[in-house]
């Protein structure tokens, strides 16, 4: 379990970056927390750097996007999933559950 | 439409024959390409390819179960020689034709070489082979190397070499690297990343010839025209690409620096279209690998109507990555422009610049700031572009 900052810091529209390896990505999608790896699986690039609408992020650097919900591509250039971690919040503070590795959405 | 021939197998070429799949198109596809991999990615060829970091297969731009499900002949290793536009029947290499309703050129650029037979140890980087070559050559131990051409090929090598240990000298014939892309104030400062990692830069001379010597014929130096003689055991040379356009010749299309068509990628015959680095789309020639996905949608959906129904009107936008820098640019500035810091500092290598005119912004250039340099591409192209069709 990652704590990763608080609610309140972390409002809606935004994302924060931790230093995880690899490292994972927090968004908080319209109030809706989710944890996805932060490296884009088409080149290096940080998705907690890309445009968020909705339930999508968008690669800073090409354009990939992929779904927080599941972690899945939704157009080229990237053609894997990233991986999805579950988030929880305990007494305001955002902790993130790191996935293992036989978990993958990949 | 009953046949589609596709002229070159790089990213315009499979992001055509994608779109063609995607829209409908369920004839006869056939891919021609001149080397013999299947299409991959090349931006990574003078970064983390060069430096080791991204392998061979982390490049293929398509994976086999893609490859199967666009239902195409590939004909790869295989050049295109000439074109009968009256038949639209493509001339292969070996004596072999190709005949089909519709063709999509996508054969894009071919680097620009110095006179005479290149020696041992002098490298363009371009293809596949090509990053092969100097990657094998750089291995040899640690060298120094001269990089001629200052412009984002040869930044980017330079900054590769460096990072693998070796001694980098980077030669510009023009008085500044970059001028043309990003304008005095901003390449100067794109320039100095150069000098911050150790990275000499020798500007407003030309190179007078290689030296060369030995059994193999190995490359030993660069004679510049002021007289000057840089030692070199690599050489690597960045001085920008034409359009690969030679097979067309005689062919009726027109071409002008890369083959004439409108802002949907159609030449003056409906039945050809033409992406990438070889179209001179709406009277401009990108290099960008975003422009050539998004003409490729375009084309190939204007390629099935038979007209142009579709035009290619995105913003254009470049990348670089240098010495643990990444530059991001996107928009149309003019060279009367002027840029404004509007965050961060050249000094970090990190700022936010927004290029001006009468009060308007007209493109955006970051270093290091890849989340607000999104924000105010997404505001650029909202403000500029009239909606899409």
């Amino acid at each position: 379990m990652i704590p990763v900052c608080h609610l309140a810091d972390l409002p809606a529209g935004e994302s924060v970056r931790i230093d995880t390896a690899p490292p994972i990505a927090v968004f908080n999608a319209d109030g809706e927390l989710y944890a996805i790896d932060d490296t884009c699986t088409h080149q290096d690039a940080s998705l907690s750097d890309g445009w968020l609408e909705g339930c999508l992020v968008e690669c800073p650097l090409h354009a990939a996007s992929f779904d927080l919900r599941t972690g899945a591509p939704t157009c080229l250039p990237a053609r894997r999933a990233v991986r999805t971690h579950p988030v929880t919040i305990e007494n305001g503070m955002i902790y993130v559950h790191h996935a293992a590795e036989e978990g993958t959405a990949a | 439409m009953k046949s589609v021939a596709v002229i070159g197998a790089s990213l315009a070429g499979l992001y055509t024959a994608r779109a063609l799949r995607a829209q409908g198109f369920d004839g006869r596809l056939v891919i021609v390409g001149d080397e013999r991999h299947r299409p991959y990615d090349r931006p990574p060829l003078s970064k983390d390819f060069l430096t080791g970091t991204t392998g061979q297969d982390q490049l293929a731009l398509a994976d086999a179960e893609e490859i199967a499900e666009l239902d195409a002949e590939w004909l790869l290793g295989t050049r295109a020689t000439g074109l009968d536009t009256g038949g639209r029947t493509v001339l292969l290499d070996g004596g072999r034709s190709l005949t089909t309703d519709g063709l999509v050129i996508a054969t894009g650029a071919t680097p620009r070489r110095l006179p005479g037979t290149p020696p041992t140890g002098a490298h363009t980087l371009r293809t596949l082979d090509d990053a092969q070559a100097l990657r094998a050559d750089l291995a040899r131990g640690p060298a120094r190397v001269v990089v001629i051409g200052g412009g984002f090929i040869g930044a980017e090598v330079a900054s590769s070499c460096a990072g693998l240990g070796h001694d980098v000298t980077v030669v510009e014939a023009a008085p500044l690297p970059l001028v043309p892309q990003l304008g005095d104030a901003m390449a100067r400062i794109c320039s100095a990343l150069h000098a911050d990692h150790g990275v000499a830069l020798i500007t407003g001379t030309g190179v007078a010839r290689l030296h060369s010597g030995g059994g193999e014929n190995r490359v030993t130096g660069v004679e510049l025209t002021d007289g000057r003689l840089l030692p070199a055991d690599v050489v690597v040379i960045g001085i920008g690409v034409r359009p690969h356009t030679a097979w067309l010749e005689g062919s009726g299309l027109p071409l002008d620096d890369g083959v004439r068509c409108d802002a949907g990628g159609v030449t003056p015959l409906p039945q050809i279209v033409a992406v990438g680095d070889v179209a001179r789309v709406d009277g401009s020639r990108t290099e960008h690998w975003t422009s050539a996905t998004e003409q490729a949608a375009v084309a190939a959906q204007n390629l099935l109507a038979g007209s142009t129904v579709a035009r290619h009107r995105s913003l254009p936008y470049f990348w670089s990555d240098q010495y643990g820098v990444r530059i991001q640019f996107a928009g149309r500035r003019l060279p009367t422009d002027t840029p404004r810091i509007v965050e961060g500092s050249p000094d970090d290598r990190s700022f936010l610049a927004c290029y001006e005119r009468d009060g308007h912004t007209t493109a955006v250039l970051a270093l290091n700031r890849p989340r607000p340099f999104m924000r105010l591409r997404r505001e650029l192209a909202r403000a500029t572009q009239p909606a899409t069709t």
